[in-house]
């Protein structure tokens, strides 16, 4: 693993890093950065605080660390009130305290993952373009330019590489659409609209690495042929908002982004544009009407948005992962990036833990590893201790997945088998405690909230299976409603527009399947 | 003109407009039929006699693709295409009946039924009524749940009244002002259920941009947008 300590340097102050993710901050970090600068203040130590980004341990957030020999040691999680027993446990050296985690490298649940994609996440300052760049960042862009469009297309399709947003379509096969498409404008676009339920990679890798995001677009826009870029970027994410506007400022000033990126006579330009606030934006086509300024509609396809995507012209949709895999697949080469994981699902995985797991937070691992191990191994069951009774994977609209299932490994094929879904990588664990027939509920009851109102199958069929569920659950013709439940889930699938209402019903079928137990009249207390 | 050469017929409703095109061969429900490059599946599916039942497509509108009652099946393609937004492709095979789809089209109309005002389903002669027989459908599971029957008619206009409880939400009108008309007076408000048609900025037919030029009540499928004149006596809802 890189570090970004240079233990041939003279030191001159102590270096503590302490996050400054939104996660880490909304437990507390900012208070920690202060401690630490008054206390070291007080009794005369030269410390400076780098603001990092996270490491993806939340559960030890804010987890800071200090770089003592060269080596990174964790301490975590810890509260302002903590700060003066670390400084006198002598933490800048590394001294033992109760909070002490040892080297960060070296914490299984770190030191198990293969950080390809977020190489450099909660290693580095996130806005410092030198760190950046002396740990790899834009040895991808560099190759890039001096290869052609088509090379760079192959390098990609070669790789493996398929849309982590959550259809898993080949990103290499989506590129080569735009490359060969008529247009004298072309698009790159970076779906950072994240809302799926218990995900949090595309804001941590661009609150944590924001360049990367950028190297990745700009290849993009290279291989295509395509000048404009632009972030649809989740509104509700101000941080990420704010350090990706600051990271293009200051790529824009070193020449890596403009008219004439990094001298290759090409140019590409990059934009933040703020989401507009709703789940069904993330689909792409949403999306692309959402970035022309116009309502978040659901366009039909074909046309594909690679033929006639954004403002009509040829454009690229990839997920804020997508992208951010491109760089190290440039710089590392196809083949580096493929090695990773198993059958059609190449590479690595940033897998989300969420919900009621003990140990949440990201871990990236290359495909083929059964859920029973992140769940377990990496997630150290549930929060509460009690037994898991079921995961939902893949965002609102993935199936809920029973503990018989847990060995499945993590490949997108074999999650297909059992009606599941890997989707954008979120894992939402639920103990024993919870209520199945309510969650099939709230599978509905979502997509009504949500859904566009294009087509019929969503705009009305979601809020009939509210009503359906209810009246089961209530005990109104049970069985005859369990059986248009079934019809209407059928309906929806088959029927509807987008994958909105298409998916909102595979978690009640999964409920309907294998956890029919809860989906019935409940006893009057 | 291309209609002549196709021998396009007026009073047939093709369900998207004829296109110019290199002909393309295909085949729906056995039939052979050739048709210009651009055109339709549903539009195939009515020169070939075999035509698919539709809410929100036709021939004078561009399609749209959101009733989902006009799907069908083509070889080597998954799921249930809408052969409204579906281009016909050199000898592509298409299904318009099976147990299927005649499943999945009631399952849809079923939905539509669920939020129409029941006393309007015996005797209508809309076309979604029309649709509602090709189906074979006359009623729906759901029972009493959310609907839109209490929202108030807008008779402010003098030649048309618009019924939001028997609207469906299908766009034409919308469409209609928009491509035919190009008054851009209608539009759909909120999302979701709550979708509904209004005019300008949720004002009445009258007070709008709207200039009574009647696309939007010759484009309706569902009579929610009426001319006044068939009801001699003025327009009571049963």
């Amino acid at each position: 693993m890189p570090s970004a300590e240079n233990p041939g340097m003279p030191e001159v102050a102590c270096k503590v890093f302490v996050p400054r993710d939104t996660t880490a901050r909304s437990m507390g970090a900012d208070d920690v950065a202060a401690a630490i600068a008054v206390e070291a203040a007080r009794r005369g130590e030269s410390v400076t605080v780098v603001r990092n980004g996270s490491r993806g341990l939340y559960w030890l957030e804010p987890m800071i660390e200090v770089a003592s020999g060269g080596v990174r040691h964790a301490y975590g999680p810890v509260q302002g009130s903590d700060v003066p027993s670390l400084f006198d446990a002598g933490f800048l050296a590394a001294g033992e305290h109760g909070l002490g985690l040892g080297p960060t490298e070296e914490i299984p649940y770190l030191a198990r993952q293969s950080r390809l994609t977020f190489a450099r996440v909660g290693i580095t300052d996130p806005l410092l373009l030198e760190d950046y760049r002396a740990l790899g960042g834009y040895e991808g862009l560099a190759k890039a330019i001096r290869l052609s469009r088509e090379e760079i297309v192959d390098i990609v399709t070669e790789s493996g590489l398929r849309g982590r947003g959550g259809a898993a379509f080949p990103t290499g096969i989506k590129w080569r659409t735009v490359l060969n498409a008529e247009g004298s404008q072309k698009y790159v676009t970076c779906n950072a609209d994240e809302g799926d339920s218990g995900t949090f990679a595309d804001r941590m890798v661009m609150e944590s690495d924001p360049f990367v995001v950028i190297e990745g677009m700009t290849i993009a826009g290279l291989a295509v042929g395509a000048t404009m870029g632009y972030i649809y970027l989740r509104a509700e994410y101000p941080l990420a908002i704010r350090i990706m506007n600051e990271a293009i400022e200051i790529a824009e000033a070193a020449g890596l982004l403009g008219d004439d990126v990094m001298d290759s006579g090409q140019a590409f330009h990059l934009e933040v544009r703020e989401a507009a606030g709703a789940y069904i934006c993330g689909e792409e086509t949403s999306m692309l009407e959402s970035l022309e300024g116009k309502r978040g509609m659901i366009r039909y396809r074909p046309p594909l948005p690679a033929i006639k995507g954004l403002f009509g012209a040829p454009t690229i949709v990839n997920n804020v992962i997508t992208l951010a895999s491109v760089p190290i697949i440039l710089a590392e080469g196809a083949e580096y990036y493929r090695d990773y994981g198993t059958g059609r699902s190449r590479g690595t995985l940033t897998v989300q833990l969420a919900g009621n797991i003990k140990r949440g937070g990201l871990v990236e691992i290359g495909f083929g590893r059964p859920l029973r191990e992140l769940l377990e191994d990496f997630g150290g069951g549930t929060a509460t201790g009690r037994p898991i009774r079921a995961v939902q994977a893949g965002g609102p609209l993935g199936a809920y997945i029973h503990p018989s299932q847990f060995d499945a490994p993590l490949d997108y094929e074999a999650f297909a088998e059992f009606g599941g879904m890997i989707g954008h990588g979120g894992l939402v664990v639920f103990d024993d405690t919870v209520d199945m027939g309510e969650q099939a509920r709230f599978a509905m009851e979502f997509c009504a909230i949500e859904s566009c109102g294009k087509c019929t199958p969503c705009r009305i069929g979601a809020v009939r299976g509210v009503e359906v569920i209810d009246r089961i659950l209530s005990g109104v013709d049970e069985s005859d409603n369990l059986l248009l439940l079934r019809d209407l889930c059928d309906t929806m699938v088959a029927g509807s527009l987008c994958a909105l209402g298409g998916m909102a019903p595979f978690p009640v079928i999964s409920v309907l399947d294998h956890f029919s137990e809860d989906l019935r009249a409940r006893k009057i207390q | 003109m291309w209609t002549e050469v196709r021998g396009l017929r007026d009073d047939i409703d093709y369900g998207t407009p004829p296109r110019d095109g290199e002909p393309v061969p295909v085949t729906v429900d056995g039939v052979g039929v050739t048709v210009p490059e651009g055109s339709s599946v549903m539009l195939a599916a009515a020169e070939a006699g075999c035509p698919v039942p539709k809410l929100c497509a036709t021939d004078t509108l561009e399609s749209f693709g959101s009733c989902r009652v006009c799907l069908v099946e083509i070889e080597g393609q998954r799921g249930y295409p809408a052969s409204c937004t579906t281009l016909v492709a050199p000898d592509m095979v298409v299904t318009t009946q099976s147990k299927k789809l005649t499943k999945l089209r009631k399952g849809v109309m079923e939905l539509y039924l669920s939020d129409f005002p029941e006393s309007e389903i015996p005797g209508g002669w809309s076309e979604f009524h029309e649709t509602l027989e090709a189906i074979g459908l006359n009623g729906h599971r759901y029972g009493e749940g959310r609907n839109h029957f209490d929202l108030r008619v807008d008779d402010s206009n003098p030649y048309f009244l618009f019924d939001p409880a028997k609207c469906i939400v299908c766009s034409r009108c919308v469409r209609a002002c928009e491509e035919i008309q190009g008054t851009f007076a209608l539009t759909i408000q909120a999302r979701g259920f709550e979708s509904k048609v209004a005019a300008s900025q949720d004002e009445t037919f009258m007070e709008s941009e709207c200039v009574s030029c009647g696309a939007c009540v010759q484009a309706c499928p569902s009579h929610a947008l009426v001319e006044k004149s068939l009801f001699p006596g003025g327009y009571e809802r049963a």
